[in-house]
């Protein structure tokens, strides 16, 4: 957990020398990139205490039903097994209010791959061949995992994830549109889509003297305890879950996954400590997944191209465990002058794996449509899609009336389209030829909420003047640990390389998860404060500190119940060339650039990784990612990362990332936006929108693979 | 994955007795597939004959002009090696683009040859193939297929053979040289695939016990380039949608030479014979490449969801064909 | 005109049982003497039997290059090799890259660009890109390198070559322009050291 600054000479520095500067805004090297780069950082399954035993998942093989019979004698005769936790046997678990962690209490498979058992053994090697050896026998009822735009079972939910309302309605959309001059209508699909971080979903646990301490792959260790606090009937000083450092999550870690449940119960059943790491093929089943979704657009404009009637209808599944909702239409709430507006959503309860968060919940496909749909729209008035959106730019926030704490989208389209070299554009499509390649270019807007969640953290200032912060942040690669030496430094007034940084354990101060992106604004407000109080107490201090220093514990909660009177959101533009082969119907990108208005950078060298990271997932969203649900079997289709293709390097050429330096006063004492998540926000559409500029061709289904584009080729 | 044995060995002839000895006898080279699916538990072999040390890892010229490759010639340096890049580009080119550096740096040439379709259905243990279980069913058919056969396949496996490699050789007709308990025999590489049929269950005519040693390449054509393309969902690694590897020779405007072979499309690489007579002696245009392809991809019978391999071969063979006439 | 030239051993890994070997891996110079099941890879060796985590284990099938390690100086995907087929084979482990405290040039360099960002691929993309920077200088081709490339002459590594040769290390971060940029500063040095040498 904790994290001294690495030694002069062993980390470049990009600050200039001489005087110090100003540690916020400054491009520090992040703190473990050391660590990461020689491979001493240690994930959650890199810890073994002495006695640690393996753990195997057993996934269901049956997408509705109950279990019949449980064999676990062949497995239990393997020598080295130790254990088989199944319904029958294992630890009893309090309810919470995700249903998901209800592991191995009961007969009912809600969906294929959900976990029925748990071989425990020796080695990895004989926890594998026993889970293999377990033998189920189920009784099956029929299944249904295909989500259709018609399908009988939908239902208008009461709140879409985020907590947003499912449907709003200003004016008289149906009246607006059909007196519009011009129309688009049009019908997107995304196709279910998982978040795969490189580290899988992993867990140590061991208990000691009914204390559990767990290695745990999340994005937030404080939700982590409090939940197996409530599962296992815990105080949650009796639990300390560490999150030191994480291999990716974007939203699959966001809250507790089965490893960690699993893990603690195997580890209370078998009285060793467990490690339990879950295989690639088993995550797409069990960590959450972006749900699939079919939006239909329609937008209703003058011939000057100014909207006056906007309907966003998004329809999307959810598993029979528990109900989430992908909030796609609500970024059209906030988007485009709409005098006359129907966003909602829909959803049907399939017998399908639980959806989750995957990076830009909501942002993400539903800008996809929306901002097609606005392409086409530019398109069919001949009006430049830059321009069209610029003419569209709302004063305050289309749906709530609320003024904008600050709204610098014309401004990023404006200087995107500059350093991109959007002009000139002839905006005919497939005109451009180079060989057998078709050329495109093409722009989409980005919008993200900012969120914040409380904190608390603690400044001390010790006896020999350096300084520790202890708040339960995670870095999960985005630079947490360098960020927060960084807000602290500029608070207390001392060079950065005096602060060390203690993050990622639940026995630290209790922190808002990092998801939403939100982890730097949520933390780095509570160790403001902190360090605000604590020079306070300094200043009135007379004499040498205490040998047991000074400290000081501030929490953020009242400032983070205050509702804003504003509407927070940060805004990006997406430009993209493509080439699209007139032959074989391969679509790569060329260029991506994202230009974006996101409050204070705090970090730009970190910073500008996390927007590119975001751009090369919104990519991947466009071109190569994609499964669904395989109708006879009910699982997904694309389970490995053979068949489910995250971009690799040669699919990511150019990507650049800028923004403007943007002032707001209604955010936080950094004034900063999260960038976690809006880089993918809006790549997708920019993508496609390059790929009808290329070659005429209008596709509304992602990903945008050559048996997709090749029916339209002459 | 179950337990199991291992034993290494030093000669060609050691290997097969000892394969012919132990019931459940696999072969292991650089395992890149073989040790894939044994974590599957598709592979489920009681022992393992390390064959990846015998002395079949050279590259040897052959007095015909040919080339001999050992079997335990890795994939990296085959695609690397002097010869084969100067005189049997496609073959080169195909290994290149194939996989990853590291799995290049680890297959084996026989091993490459073995390895096994990337079928969902296959892969998964939990569900019917009759390639794996025969007689259970393929739930292909009617299911996710997009990336399957359109080409010979049957209505017992709807399977593709995932090598780029074979598909060169098969381009190039080459020769499997195999050595097993009844002696040393040679197979063109166009037959040692097989199609499904109702025995899927059999991706290759080698028989029981029996070793790759060598791949042979005839001598070089005079006046052929030849050439290999392949379409693929990701820019790299991954496997082909489609592929083809081709071999051509023009003079003076007409095709005197011509072989051409699809990956991605059938159980095995697709040598397509009937593109081949169209091209045989016909002007070297785009329109003749584009008759070619047709009469070859008339036979096609795809599924649901994989029609779009069709138009895809075809713009394959037509650009590669175009290219490597554009070299005269 | 030698293919692999891989180094021959006498000896053979000595059977326990019909499960078990007993075998000699060198591992950053190393040597370890372990009795192994023979379903163990040497990526779980390193991981759960050496404490050897830098390694990573991000799909287990070679699918994404997390686990890339060198064996005998050449790239490979620690999780598809079985232990037992490499006894007596030296292993270079991200740990085995520095000298002391002298961080391997790519390591720098991945620090310098911030080429990485949750870390978790970042020691195969590492161990990959020492890989990259032999086999260009071999002369190996790559699927993007020209037909008209001399044949055995070094290659130029490009971005364009370091994104194709690359490929088989996953980043889910997206760190891959500045893995790119890393690699070809290191490999721009390299190639100006050979120059000027």
């Amino acid at each position: 957990m904790s994290h001294d600054p690495p030694p002069e000479q062993q980390t470049p520095r990009l600050m200039p020398p001489g005087p110090l500067a100003h540690p916020l805004g400054a491009p520090l090297v992040r703190r473990d990139a050391r660590d990461k780069a020689t491979g001493s950082a240690r994930y959650a399954a890199e810890h073994t205490p002495p006695g640690c035993a393996y753990a195997w998942p057993v996934p269901a093989t049956v997408a509705r039903g109950r279990i019949t019979e449980l064999d676990i004698g062949g497995a239990l005769a393997l020598p080295g097994v130790i254990a088989v936790l199944t319904h029958e046997n294992a630890p009893r678990l309090a309810s919470t209010d995700d249903p998901t962690l209800a592991l191995l209490q009961e007969d009912r498979v809600p969906h294929r791959g959900w976990y029925i058992a748990l071989a425990v053994a020796e080695t990895l090697e004989v926890a594998r061949d026993a889970a293999d050896a377990v033998h189920v026998t189920y009784a099956t009822d029929g299944h249904d995992v295909q989500l259709t735009a018609d399908h009988p079972g939908l239902y208008v939910p009461e709140r879409v994830n985020g907590d947003f309302p499912a449907v709003r309605e200003r004016g008289d959309f149906d009246a607006a549109f059909a007196a519009a001059p011009a129309t688009v209508d049009a019908t997107y699909t995304v196709p279910p889509l998982h978040n795969h971080p490189m580290e899988p979903h992993a867990a140590t646990a061991r208990w000691s003297n009914g204390h559990l301490t767990v290695h745990d792959s999340s994005q937030g260790a404080t939700k982590v305890r409090e939940d197996l606090a409530a599962l296992f009937k815990l105080g949650t000083d009796e639990i300390t879950v560490i999150s030191e450092h994480v291999g990716g999550g974007f939203g699959s870690k966001g809250t507790p996954r089965p490893q960690v449940v699993l893990a603690a119960m195997a580890a209370r059943h078998t009285g060793r400590p467990v490690k339990l790491a879950l295989p690639r093929r088993q995550l797409p089943a069990v960590v959450g997944h972006r749900a699939p979704t079919v939006q239909r657009v329609r937008i209703g404009a003058g011939r000057d191209g100014v909207i006056t009637a906007l309907a966003h209808e998004s329809v999307t599944h959810t598993s029979t465990v528990t109900e989430f909702v992908e909030q796609a239409a609500v970024p059209a709430r906030v988007m485009y002058t709409s005098p006359n507006s129907r966003t909602a959503h829909r959803v049907v309860a399939l017998d399908v794996p639980t959806p989750s968060w995957m990076r830009a919940p909501g942002e993400a496909p539903g800008m996809y449509a929306l901002e097609s749909a606005v392409d086409e729209l530019a398109a069919l008035l001949d009006i430049d899609p830059v321009e069209l959106r610029i003419r569209n730019d709302p004063a305050t926030e289309p749906d709530s009336g609320r003024p904008f704490s600050s709204r610098h989208l014309a401004d990023c389209l404006r200087e995107g389209a500059e350093r991109f070299g959007w002009q000139p554009r002839d905006p005919r499509p497939a005109v451009r030829r180079h060989g057998d390649l078709l050329l495109g270019t093409g722009v989409a807007a980005a919008t993200y909420p900012v969120y914040i969640g409380a904190t608390q953290a603690e400044a001390h200032a010790a006896a020999d003047g350096g300084y520790r912060i202890r708040v339960n942040a995670t870095d999960i690669g985005t630079g947490a640990r360098t960020v927060l030496a960084q807000i602290a430094a500029a608070a207390l007034g001392v060079p950065e390389d005096r602060v060390r940084v203690d993050i990622g354990s639940s026995d630290l101060p209790p922190a808002m998860l990092a998801g939403g992106s939100a982890g730097t604004a949520s933390w780095g407000w509570a160790v403001h404060k902190a360090c605000t109080a604590l020079l306070a107490r300094l200043r009135d201090r007379e004499g040498p500190l205490p040998a047991e220093g000074i400290t000081a514990t501030e929490d953020t909660r009242l400032e983070t119940a205050e509702r804003s009177p504003y509407s927070r959101h940060a805004f990006g533009a997406v430009f993209a060339e493509v080439q699209a082969d007139s032959r074989t119907g391969e679509i790569r990108v060329r260029r991506l650039l994202g230009q974006y208005a996101a409050g204070r950078i705090l970090n730009p060298r970190t910073a500008r990784s996390q927007f590119i990271g975001g751009l090369t997932m919104g990519l991947g969203m466009a071109l190569t990612e994609g499964s669904s649900l395989d109708p006879a079997f009910g699982d997904f289709t694309a389970c490995d990362l053979a068949s489910y293709h995250v971009p690799a390097h040669a699919d990511v050429p150019s990507v650049e990332a800028y923004w403007l330096d943007e002032e707001d006063p209604h955010l936080n004492p950094m004034g900063s936006k999260g960038i976690g998540e809006i880089g993918i926000v809006g790549t997708a559409a920019a993508i496609g929108n390059a790929v009808w500029h290329a070659t005429g061709a209008r596709l509304r289904d992602l990903p945008l693979t050559p048996d997709r584009l090749l029916p339209h080729l002459a | 994955m179950k337990p199991f044995g291992y034993l290494r060995v030093d000669s060609v002839d050691e290997a097969v007795r000892a394969a012919a000895g132990q019931p459940g006898a696999q072969f292991l080279g650089g395992g890149t597939n073989l040790v894939d699916l044994m974590k599957l538990g598709v592979e489920t072999p009681r022992v393992l004959i390390d064959v990846s040390r015998l002395p079949l890892d050279r590259i040897e010229e052959l007095p015909d002009g040919g080339l001999r490759i050992g079997a335990t010639v890795r994939n990296a340096d085959l695609a690397a090696s002097r010869p084969v890049r100067e005189r049997y580009p496609v073959l080169s080119q195909a290994l290149s683009a194939g996989a990853s550096g590291q799995l290049r740096n680890t297959a084996t040439t026989g091993g490459n040859l073995l390895q096994r379709t990337r079928c969902p259905y296959f892969q998964d243990t939990s569900k019917p193939c009759n390639k794996r279980e025969p007689g259970t069913g393929c739930p292909a058919r009617d299911g996710a297929h997009r990336d399957l056969a359109v080409l010979g396949h049957s209505a017992h496996c709807v399977a593709t053979q995932p090598s780029d490699m074979a598909v060169a050789l098969a381009a190039l007709d080459a020769t499997v040289r195999l050595h097993g308990p009844e002696g040393e025999r040679t197979v063109p590489a166009t037959d040692f695939h097989r199609l499904p049929g109702d025995s899927p269950e059999r991706d290759t005519v080698i028989r029981l016990g029996e070793l790759i040693t060598a791949v042979e390449l005839p001598p070089r054509r005079p006046g052929a380039h030849s050439r290999y393309r392949k379409a693929r969902d990701r820019a790299s690694f991954a496997f082909a949608l489609a592929s083809v590897g081709a071999v051509l020779a023009v003079r003076d405007g007409v095709v005197e030479h011509a072989a051409l072979a699809f990956g991605g499309l059938a159980h095995r690489p697709w040598r397509a014979r009937a593109a081949e007579e169209v091209l045989r002696g016909a002007p070297a245009t785009e329109r003749t490449f584009a008759r070619a392809a047709d009469a070859e991809l008339a036979a096609a019978e795809p599924l649901r969801d994989n029609g779009f391999k069709v138009p895809l071969a075809r713009a394959l063979a037509v650009g590669v064909l175009a290219d490597l006439a554009a070299r005269d | 005109m030698a293919g692999g030239g891989r180094p021959r051993d006498a000896g053979a890994p000595h059977p326990v049982n019909g499960r078990r070997s007993a075998l000699t891996l060198t591992v950053n110079g190393t040597p370890h003497t372990l009795t192994l099941d023979h379903r163990t890879t040497v990526l779980d060796v390193l991981r759960e039997h050496l404490g050897l985590t830098g390694a990573k284990k991000g799909c287990d099938h070679g699918q994404c290059g997390a686990c890339t390690v060198l064996v005998d100086g050449r790239r490979a995907n620690s999780c598809l090799l079985l232990a037992v087929a490499h006894d007596g084979r030296q292993l270079t482990t991200i740990e085995g890259l520095a000298d002391g405290e002298r961080l391997h040039p790519l390591q720098e360099a991945f620090v310098e660009h911030d080429a990485l960002q949750c870390g978790y691929c970042t020691p195969g993309q590492i161990c990959s890109a020492v890989g990259v920077l032999t086999e260009a200088a071999d002369g190996h081709p790559s699927h993007v390198t020209p037909d008209t490339a001399g044949s055995g002459a070094p290659v130029a590594l490009t971005a364009d070559e370091i994104r194709e040769r690359m490929s088989g290390n996953l980043c889910r971060c997206g760190a891959y322009p500045r893995i790119v940029d890393a690699v070809e500063a290191v490999a721009g040095t390299a190639a100006a050291g050979v120059a000027g040498a």
